[in-house]
């Protein structure tokens, strides 16, 4: 709780900043920028997540990512698919790929670490292979679902990226924080073992984790591909899962599992892409950006397990 | 003669424990001296103490007369004394000659620190000398466990030790392999080094020791010559405390047995129990387990709960078989365990005691999958309230609450849902008188009930004062069961030990 209460502080802080530093000529542009990219990264962090939450970790996040929108890129433009059809296909194929990541983990008991490292390479690997390194673009068509998804502000003025984002986060919260199978996700990522012995499915329920997962990689993937209009099989996508992860962790999940909170994920993430924006608007080089980033993640681990030490004295 | 070693008024305490109390022993010059006594009696911890283990809260340690002060395992090994443990300390990615000489080995190329190959005529020697018949460059993952306990010997050997502790050394060894080693301890004897032997199993006391030592409850119970080493005698010994008050059973439902809950045939969890379990169990009794430890009472438990995959045999509860692929199967029938390691099993440790009550029965606290939150709070403050849980409120963290409470939280769990059959694994161990009584009057109650209770427990007290029968485990398979007319602690250790059965 005070850990919410602390990022959250930070985050109004980070917030302060960026209004007193913003022009105000680019107020709405810069907003609207931050609303998607909280959105956009959103989705995969809700995933990474709730994953965090059941112990588990996946580093394929933006290699499925990639591969999806490459995959959904080809299906389109040189396979013709209608679009909803093309969709389900790539959707279908990340909870896929999630559910092999889950399977693996769960029966022949490997780390979720190194079967998700090969899974980074294997997904990554494919989408080259599959458009043969070259970058597949949209061109001028699917003007429809662009406006839809990028260009239209119908829903209270919103990016649609936040419009999309909020329902699932609601989603996500009511499951987390409200049905059993939050309280088992908990359970799990607290004591597996302990949670075996009350007779919960403990492998069902770590399964579903990566499936989700995988599954919000690739819903990237499609509003990625319909906003920027062009995949690259090597390169989208790549970073994806530490941004995710950072996020996460930022907000409060811990790598051991069991803690964590659909808010604090939010609030992760909104602090991971307002840093960025922030050190742009402060003129700081854009070389030395991730650099910022990192040592201001670093600083709020160093003072939350410091927090943490204090307090169980 | 005079000793070689000697141990003078010992005393050692761990929080809560008085683990040795002025306990007294002398080791001759190639002797082998016997320790024994039941679980808990102190017999490792005196081990560890004369290997620099741990350090004694008071008394004496003499070597050849001389009182020292062993600083820590090094300094014991430099004066002679070396530890084997249970558990064997080996490198397995290593060979033979690499652990005889770990950590000693002799070097050439200053500071290269090069690996001298002279090791490998060295160990050759040892090992030939302890009729290990492999090369000194085998990988000692490749060797059977008996051999690999002779590795540690010969490194032991290398160190120039005069007295050799070995802790259960023949627990994982077969038949030939535990001849193969007794040799080897009558060779060292000739040699002059004596040997600590600490077993449980009496019959290969009879075999090998020269003398014995029994300690009871961290003291010195009593000594017995060479001539008079016989199983009677020991058990004798190691027994015979005088029963305190215990709680006394309201219900005595030998008479009249309930309906049969639950029928185990031919079950084996490990490759290695040559005799199947049977056994059976009917509602309204509480069945005690006695045994030492590692005689397979808790894989036997683990087994019938579906943690543990089944080899072999049938599980019928109440006459229908059960599919037992994970403990979820075994709930659904009614079977229950508290498992012995509350902590790590029985409870989430960072989640509250409403949550911990209340995780084995989300579904029926839920509706449309959702947490039905105000029948969650109830059923947890309700059953906080009939098991006398001690928190400030029932959000309060399980880990927070001493250990009575957290074993009521792990009971409370499953009393929730009503079981048929309980199983409980040492469900007193660490905690406080207060608590236990309570829960032994749970116990009562639910038997009373009609529920079976499978108590496993390694606090003969405990089970001579709660069963209406006892089942004694030895080595995997069963000893013998025994009555509630012929209870005593005797009958129970000499089952324990591998003695012939009497009833």
């Amino acid at each position: 709780m005070k850990k919410l209460i602390g990022i959250t502080v930070f985050l109004v802080l980070l917030y302060g900043a960026l209004l007193a530093a913003d022009p105000n000529a680019n107020w709405t542009y810069n907003h609207i920028n931050l609303g998607e990219r909280i959105g956009l990264y959103g989705i995969v962090g809700l995933g990474a997540g709730l994953l965090i939450i059941t112990g588990g970790i996946d580093l394929s996040i933006g290699a499925v990512a990639g591969l999806s929108a490459t995959l959904l890129a080809m299906l389109l433009v040189d396979y013709q698919w209608p679009p909803p059809l093309a969709i389900l296909t790539v959707l279908g194929m990340g909870c896929l790929i999630g559910l092999i990541n889950g399977l693996i983990v769960t029966k022949l008991r490997l780390q979720a670490f190194i079967v998700t490292l090969c899974g980074l390479f294997i997904y990554r690997g494919l989408a080259r292979w599959i458009a043969a390194d070259e970058e597949k673009g949209l061109g001028q068509g699917f003007a429809e679902w662009k406006y839809a998804l990028y260009e239209s502000r119908d829903v209270f003025g919103l990016p649609m990226f936040l419009v999309i984002f909020l329902p699932l986060a609601l989603a996500a919260a009511v499951f987390l924080h409200f049905s059993i199978y939050g309280r088992y996700f908990y359970a799990i990522g607290s004591n597996e073992r302990a949670a075996r012995y009350s007779g919960i499915a403990t492998d069902r329920y770590k399964i579903l984790a990566y499936v989700i997962c995988a599954g919000m990689a690739s819903l990237y993937a499609v509003l990625y591909l319909l906003k920027y209009n062009s995949a690259k099989p090597s390169g989208t996508g790549e970073f994806l899962e530490l941004y995710a992860i950072a996020a996460a962790v930022l907000g409060g999940c811990s790598l051991r599992g069991g803690e964590g909170t659909i808010y604090g994920i939010f609030i992760g993430t909104c602090i991971l892409w307002i840093l960025p924006m922030l050190t742009n608007m402060w003129g700081i080089s854009s070389q030395l950006q991730f650099i910022v980033i990192g040592i201001a993640l670093l600083l709020g681990a160093i003072l939350d397990e410091t927090l943490r030490r204090r307090e169980k004295v | 003669m005079n000793p070689l070693l000697e141990a003078r008024a010992i005393a050692k305490a761990f929080p809560g424990v008085q683990a040795l109390q002025d306990v007294n022993l002398t080791l001759h010059p190639g002797e082998v001296l016997a320790v024994i006594g039941e679980n808990g009696a102190g017999k490792s911890t005196l081990m560890k103490i004369l290997a620099g283990v741990q350090a004694p809260d008071a008394g004496q340690i003499l070597l050849d007369g001389r009182e020292i002060r062993l600083a820590d395992v090094n300094d014991a090994q430099r004066r002679g004394i070396v530890l084997i443990h249970q558990e064997l300390n080996l490198a397995d990615n290593l060979d033979v000659a690499g652990n005889v000489f770990l950590g000693r080995e002799p070097r050439w190329g200053g500071p290269l620190r090069l690996l001298h190959q002279r090791i490998y005529p060295e160990a050759e020697q040892v090992i030939r000398r302890l009729g290990l018949d492999c090369s000194p460059r085998t990988r000692v993952a490749d060797l059977t466990v008996g051999q690999q306990q002779l590795v540690e010997i010969a490194r032991a050997l290398t160190l120039k030790s005069r007295v050799l502790i070995m802790d259960e050394p023949t627990s994982s060894l077969t038949r030939r392999e535990t001849d193969r080693l007794f040799e080897v301890m009558r060779g060292l004897k000739s040699d002059g080094i004596s040997v600590l032997y600490i077993s449980h199993r009496l019959k290969e006391i009879e075999a090998i020791a020269d003398r014995v030592t029994v300690l009871r409850d961290g003291r010195n119970a009593g000594e017995l010559p060479r001539a008079e080493i016989q199983h009677e005698n020991m058990v004798r010994l190691m027994v015979g405390r005088d029963l305190k008050q215990f709680f006394q059973r309201t219900s005595t439902p030998a008479a009249e047995p309930g309906p049969v809950l639950l029928n185990v045939r031919g079950l084996r969890w490990s490759p290695r129990q040559t005799q199947p379990i049977d056994l059976t169990l009917r509602g309204g009794e509480i069945v005690g387990m006695a045994g030492l430890m590692g005689a397979g009472r808790s894989e036997l438990a683990e087994t019938i709960f579906g943690v543990r995959p089944l080899l072999s045999g049938d599980v019928t509860m109440d006459g229908r078989r059960l599919r037992l692929r994970a403990p979820a199967d075994a709930i659904a029938a009614g079977i229950y365990l508290v498992p012995e390691d509350r902590r790590w099993e029985g409870l989430v440790l960072a989640a509250s005691v409403k949550d911990n009550i209340a995780l084995a029965s989300l579904r029926r606290l839920s509706r449309f999958g959702m947490v039905a939150r105000k029948r969650e709070m109830e059923l947890a403050r309700d059953m906080c309230g009939q098991l006398n849980v001690r928190t400030p409120n029932i959000r309060q963290i399980v880990g927070l609450l001493s250990g009575g409470n957290q074993q009521k939280v792990v009971l409370a769990k499953w009393l929730c849902r009503g079981p048929r059959l309980l199983i409980l694994d040492e469900p007193t161990r660490g905690i406080d008188v207060g608590a236990k009584t309570e829960i032994y009057a749970l116990m009562d109650k639910l038997a009373a009930s009609g529920m079976a209770v499978l108590m496993i427990s390694s606090d003969l007290e405990e089970v001579l004062g709660m069963s209406d029968r006892v089942l004694v485990m030895h080595e995997g398979r069963l000893a013998g069961e025994l009555p509630r007319a012929a209870l005593s602690e005797e009958a129970i250790m000499n089952l324990a030990t591998g003695g012939p059965s009497r009833s």
